[in-house]
């Protein structure tokens, strides 16, 4: 310290001091986010009336002030990214994982993907010939559109509108059924669809009588030639029970369907997904001893069993978080008295909270529900590509 | 589409036609994460538009290089998340594969055991006998 009046000596060492001189190195300085924006910035807290932090701090100079560079770049990314496989549906069309470590921007990129970006094929046309079923012929058409196939898409090309239906993009299925009278009510299921691989059976009306009669497709050559993996196994919708109309005595329907290509962005029917969704992963946590008679009004409060009790020996009781990722974020847990009704009389408690119920904002529990076209995990490693593809395909415009 | 400055090109707005919130939000959050980028936000003109415009401003460099560094950026992102991906889905069926064999045999071995004690049974019926 220099007084007043005196001359400020200053050395060449202080300079370089001076000059090298780096608040965060000295070793009082704490380190890294302080607990509280650490816990702002990772984590949704669930409160009783709201949820609050629910915005993901995305801007790299965000904590610049602290000293914390909050840039994700691609080598903390990839050490941090995690995938556990949760489980997978015993017919295979179920699959729900853990991806730890990714934005949401970019979680729910992959799941807008999934629903309306992945092509299928998909009834498209479906020519009636006869329907004297009480299902309108748009109802029936409608119904037959949203019925899955079991072809792989990657197979067939997209149909555009100057093009004939050919046995590269168009998939013929006839159905005929009909209840004779005197019998009692049918079912038509769609097992009753049969594969047409030569194209269609129905003769186009034309005025000449001389030329080679039209059908509605012009395939060149039968689909179990063009595709050998359907030689063996036919094309068949994705499941045999579906059921399409119900025919009464004397009712008859017979028509052929058209299957094309195409994405769910234009028709739901399309989208390869019966959902595909994720949430964050739950995170419940005890704020204090929750004990006895609070600790069992706490475990019967939680519809979800999220809580279990644990003998603390002498008859003491306390409550635990057994199952935090059951946790449906009902909130009965944070609210006054459990959300119990207080009797009239019963003097009430001062309220404390207990529990602090949070979301883990990038810990994302994804579940692909697949239609049967493709199995999930396809689907998923598909929907990646065509993100890395929309990437691409900027890049080239700007250069 | 650009559309820029002549004199500056350290702030752009690009026009990314068919696209929508899938690429643009993903590409706007890694913009966000670079540190030469001030600002970054993307809108879409018209709901019955099939566009969004991506606003790019930076501390100095072109916008268009900063924009094109974003998506060369998620684009390797995604290909780690598909190796990850991948991996994670192969070893799983690989164990539940093991699991389940491991089920097969001890059930195998349960029936065995259950066939012997029922022999040893019958062999001490005929003996009372």
């Amino acid at each position: 310290m220099t007084t007043k009046g005196e001359k400020r000596i200053v050395s060449e060492e202080d300079k370089i001091f001076a000059k090298n001189f780096n608040i965060m190195d000295h070793p009082d300085i704490p380190t890294g986010l302080p607990p509280h924006l650490q816990l702002q910035r990772t984590r949704v807290l669930c409160k009783n009336d709201a949820p609050i932090h629910t915005a993901s701090v995305s801007y790299s100079g965000a904590y610049n002030a602290v000293g914390v560079d909050n840039s994700v770049k691609l080598e903390n990314f990839s050490e941090n990214f995690k995938v556990d496989v949760i489980e997978i549906s015993k017919d295979g069309m179920e699959l729900t994982f853990d991806m730890i470590g990714i934005d949401a921007a970019i979680a729910n990129a992959f799941r807008r993907i999934l629903l309306a970006e992945l092509p299928t094929m998909a009834f498209e046309k479906v020519f009636i010939a006869n329907n004297t079923s009480i299902v309108q012929d748009e109802v029936l058409a409608q119904r037959m559109g949203l019925v899955p196939i079991a072809a792989d898409p990657k197979l067939f090309e997209y149909l555009s509108e100057n093009d004939q239906p050919n046995e590269k993009n168009t998939i013929v299925f006839k159905l005929h059924a009909k209840c004779a009278k005197g019998e009692g009510r049918k079912k038509v299921l769609t097992e009753q669809l049969i594969w047409l691989p030569n194209g269609s059976e129905l003769v186009k009306e034309s005025g000449d009588s001389n030329s080679k009669p039209k059908t509605y497709t012009s395939f060149s050559r039968s689909q179990k030639e063009s595709f050998p993996e359907f030689a063996d196994n036919p094309i068949t919708p994705s499941y045999p029970d579906i059921l399409i109309a119900k025919l009464g005595p004397g009712h008859e329907i017979e028509l052929e369907a058209h299957a094309v290509k195409g994405i769910g962005k234009t028709h739901a029917k399309w989208s390869p997904v019966a959902t595909a969704w994720y949430r964050m992963l739950p995170e419940v946590i005890l704020l204090g001893e929750v004990e006895d008679e609070d600790a069992e009004r706490l475990v019967k409060a939680c519809p979800e069993n999220v809580f279990d009790i644990e003998d603390m020996g002498n008859g003491r009781k306390r409550a635990t978080v057994a199952r935090p990722r059951d946790c449906t974020l009902c909130r009965q847990c944070v609210r006054q008295n459990y959300g119990e009704e207080v009797n009239k009389g019963v003097e009430e408690k001062e309220w404390i909270e207990n529990v602090s119920l949070r979301r883990v904002k990038n810990h994302f529990i994804f579940k692909i529900e697949s239609t049967g076209s493709l199995p999930p995990d396809v689907l998923f490693t598909e929907a990646v590509k065509i993100l890395e593809d929309k990437c691409e395909r900027v890049i080239a415009n700007l250069s | 589409m650009e559309h820029g400055s002549f004199t500056n090109d350290s702030f752009a707005s690009f026009t990314l036609a068919e696209e929508d919130h899938t690429l643009a939000n993903a590409v706007r959050f890694m913009l966000n994460q670079d540190p030469r980028v001030t600002f970054a936000g993307y809108s879409i003109p018209h709901p019955s538009l099939e566009c969004v415009n991506v606003r790019v401003q930076t501390t100095g460099d072109p916008a268009r290089e900063v924009l094109k560094d974003a998506c060369q950026e998620l684009m390797l992102m995604n290909r780690h998340v598909r190796s990850v991906f991948d991996k994670a889905v192969s070893e799983f069926k690989v164990e539940q594969a093991r699991l389940a064999a491991e089920e097969e045999k001890n059930k195998k071995a349960e029936e065995e055991e259950l066939k012997k004690q029922r022999d040893l049974l019958a062999s001490m019926d005929i003996e009372s006998d």
